[in-house]
């Protein structure tokens, strides 16, 4: 009867709706982060209008996530969402503030200073919450049935705490290149100037992850040191991104560190994936496990197949809409 | 102490609700609003229709962004707070709240962006579709989550096995007994709170004589509405109140602080329900009357709480006094109704200083009426969570602890109260800035990348006072709005 994989077509969905997000949302969170250190007001100007047009319709993407895996794969809301009480909520509130900053501080003059807080602060507090849900997935989670048994704090680990900095790092590189594809002198030098180490740092920690990563259990280990050799080929080509953005950053191109820092980004999730696949919640339960009833998997799959390709091409066109540098005097008068 | 993450949980996921139902339960009411308005500009080419429309629209940008903004937390607290009653019921309530959130990725990636900046760069009909669809959108919303709603309220075309509910009738799941009644009843409510709104902001503009044309137009649009609506809408609550008689039947019993079943109930006007005795301390009613109402005659025999154990029974006190200040206040409703009917015929009613002054004062009405017919309706199913199938304890995240749900408790309020009086304080901003303000005059750094809805208001944040808006604008004729 059954002639489709519903359960390996929804995680292909999720997944890809994860990356669309990290991608996205990425470089405007990392702007974020980069907003105190940044040299002047009028930079920070050029930095928010670099992604004003676009960073709401980044963070559908989240939502949606929320929603399709309460609909697609409970299990992992359920386990996932309790076993990382408190960063959810720092996560929430983090972009809360941020969201709010956002719309404010265009229309703020004596407040505005608030708002830059509030906006930095937020966007940092999501970014290390997120990278933190990554740690705590490659932790795994102590369940019992199918429920989570641990305690509030069980995913708070040295190792989760590298992996949410690490994160920062990343969305901090992500935003650096661009902005070096989207604004023009003083700003862009200092673009390029702390891209250099923010690459550094992410290469530290990317390194440590990966030999950490092998040794979380043995499914992880033989994964990488036994079976499937072809797989090397990502991390492989992970390191070839990163020598292409310190390539282009040394050359000083434009777009070509932050496409190669996508490149990272995306090298380094499939990566990930293939370490704990098929496992979505680590360590007992497979993506089967873990899908709702096959016919609730159908029913949303029909509408989602009909406004994905609609929030695609209204994203695209967003982003060609405000393609090109962004100057500090847009708009003023 | 012992802080209870049953109770607390509880707690959190009312405030949170309730202060997010705020935002979405206007704009519903609004975006029709706009949608009639726009017809109405199309149809006439009258330019007051244009200003009161675009008007409007900044007002319902700014409260949709907020809507938006604390919509993100509700569709992560039911993991977080409810992981067991996620688990059981995501076969269905997943899909429900997916298509809640795809409906309203649809309608702003299509439509919103069309009708908050389209105004001049698209053609008038297409305007005026993206204003049909936008409204078209807000209640497709709205079927979504009231369907979700009204099915942990009466649960139907489900079977619970292994532990979960699986749908075998999407039909009977969906179109579960309770939802058109519900259905009808919220929006008629945010019809309601749409018009009140508008009504009371614009007798506030009459009572400044700002705008006054267009301000006359808009009261009187929202009077006849109110005039109507607030009337259905009190029949349309009696259907819902006996299906709920039908289903429900201990959440009646709170509502009318009913313990025995018995025939000749009288309806309590006032009482103090306590759980401990099982009885009413102190009780005023009219005999035979609630009898009546519910059965629809005179010797009718109602269900009283008894029926079942006390801790099966709701939290009397919350439902019977949400209930009767959501009628309260829906007599208030219609008794203005009627009022505006009144003065219109004696022709005072855009100068009656006590009817503005009330009309002003009415419009924050509505909130307290939805938020107080919220409360009836869903602590009067407790302790169920799914009606007769999951209880509230049974669906509460098991490793949830006490001071884990009072720190996101409190992270909530605090999070919420700085944020959203900021956002409700911009709002009085816009509001103040009025049909004047168009925008023009100081165009901020957004009116280049106009494409998110807050970005379709140019009011600044601080207050900065506008020439000529204040209480002693009658010596500037300027002001008068076109007479």
């Amino acid at each position: 009867m059954q002639t489709f994989d519903l359960a390996l077509i929804w995680a292909v969905i999720i997944g890809f709706g994860i990356i669309m997000y990290v991608l996205m949302d990425g470089f405007d969170l990392g702007l974020g982060i980069l907003f105190p250190f940044a040299p002047d007001e009028e930079a920070r100007d050029v930095m928010m209008n670099s992604v004003a047009p676009v960073w709401d319709g980044n963070e559908t993407w989240l939502v949606l996530g929320g929603a399709g895996l309460l609909a697609a794969f409970p299990l992992v809301y359920s386990i996932f969402l309790p076993a990382l009480y408190i960063g959810v909520f720092l996560l929430l509130a983090g972009l809360i503030f941020r969201g709010v900053a956002f719309e404010f501080r265009f229309k703020a003059n004596t407040s505005r200073y608030l708002w830059n807080w509030a906006f930095a602060g937020g966007s940092m507090i999501a970014s290390f919450a997120q990278g933190a849900v990554v740690g705590a997935y490659i932790q795994g989670f102590n369940t019992e049935g199918l429920v989570y048994v641990g305690g509030a704090f069980d995913w708070l680990t040295p190792f989760t705490v590298l992996t949410g900095f690490g994160l920062m790092a990343g969305y901090a590189l992500l935003g650096s290149t661009w902005l070096i594809l989207k604004s023009e002198g003083y700003i862009q030098d200092w673009a390029y100037k702390i891209a250099m180490p923010l690459l550094f740092v992410v290469l530290v920690v990317f390194a440590v992850v990966s030999f950490w990563t092998p040794f979380v259990d043995d499914l992880v280990r033989d994964r990488w040191f036994s079976t499937i050799q072809v797989i090397w080929i990502l991390p492989a080509l992970a390191m070839f991104c990163a020598y292409r953005i310190y390539r282009s950053l040394k050359m000083r191109r434009e777009g070509m560190p932050f496409v190669a820092t996508m490149g990272l980004f995306i090298f380094s999730y499939l990566g990930l994936i293939v370490s704990r696949w098929p496992y979505v919640v680590p360590p007992n339960f497979t993506l089967w496990d873990a899908a709702s009833a096959p016919e609730s998997q159908l029913f949303l799959l029909l509408g989602l197949l009909f406004v994905i390709p609609i929030i695609l091409v209204y994203t695209a066109w967003t982003y060609w809409v405000f393609r090109g540098k962004v100057r500090a005097d847009a708009g003023y008068h | 102490m012992d802080l209870d993450p049953l109770l607390l949980s509880r707690i959190q996921f009312a405030f949170v609700i309730s202060f997010h139902a705020i935002f979405p339960v206007f704009t519903i009411g609004l975006a029709s609003y706009i949608a009639v308005l726009e017809g109405l500009a199309f149809r006439t080419q009258n330019p007051q229709w244009v200003r009161l429309s675009a008007f409007w629209t900044k007002v319902f940008a700014v409260v949709f962004g907020m809507g938006v903004v604390s919509g993100i937390v509700m569709s992560f607290q039911f993991g977080t707070n409810w992981s067991n009653f996620a688990q059981a019921s995501a076969n269905f309530l997943g899909p429900m709240l997916s298509y809640e959130v795809l409906t309203a990725f649809f309608l702003e990636a299509a439509f919103l962006g069309v009708l908050l900046f389209g105004r001049d760069k698209v053609p008038a009909g297409v305007h005026l579709f993206a204003a049909i669809m936008v409204a078209t959108g807000t209640l497709i919303s709205t079927f979504w989550i009231l369907s979700a709603n009204s099915w942990m309220q009466t649960p139907a075309g489900v079977e619970f096995r292994d532990g979960a509910f699986h749908v075998i009738s999407w039909f009977d799941a969906i179109f579960n007994p309770s939802f058109p009644y519900r259905f009808m009843h919220m929006v008629l409510a945010s019809f309601l709170t749409g018009s009140f709104v508008v009504a009371g902001v614009s007798a506030w503009y009459l009572l400044h004589r700002r705008e006054v044309d267009s301000n006359r137009k808009a009261l009187s649009m929202c009077l006849w509405l109110i005039l109507i609506i607030a009337p259905l809408q009190a029949v349309v609550g009696d259907f819902h109140g006996l299906n709920t008689l039908e289903h429900q039947p201990m959440k009646v019993a709170a509502m009318e602080g009913n313990w025995e079943t018995e025939s000749g109930v009288p309806l309590l006007l006032f009482a103090w329900p306590d759980r401990e005795t099982q009885s009413n301390i102190m009780e005023i009613g009219i005999p035979h009357m609630a009898s009546l109402i519910l059965t629809h005659e005179w010797d009718g025999v109602v269900p009283g709480l008894k029926e079942v154990s006390p801790e099966e029974q709701p939290v009397v006190p919350v439902v019977f006094w949400s209930f009767r200040v959501m009628v309260a206040l829906g007599l208030l409703m219609i008794f203005f109704g009627i009022s505006g009917l009144v003065l219109r015929i004696r022709r005072k009613v855009y100068t009656s200083r006590w009817f503005l002054q009330s009309m002003r004062a009415m419009s924050i009405t509505p909130f307290l009426a939805v938020l107080a017919g919220w409360f009836v309706t869903e602590t009067g199913r407790s302790p169920w969570l799914v009606y007769g199938m999951m209880t509230q304890a049974e669906g509460v995240t098991p490793s949830l602890t006490g001071g884990m749900a009072l720190f996101s408790l409190i992270g909530y309020i605090v999070v919420y109260a700085l944020v959203f009086t900021a956002g409700v304080y911009y709002l009085f901003r816009v509001l103040q800035a009025g049909l004047e303000d168009d925008g023009t005059d100081e165009p901020d750094e957004q009116s280049e990348r106009p494409m998110r809805p807050f970005s379709a208001a140019h009011v600044k944040f601080e207050y900065e006072p506008y020439p000529g808006i204040g209480d002693d604008m009658d010596s500037d004729p300027t002001r008068k709005g076109g007479n």
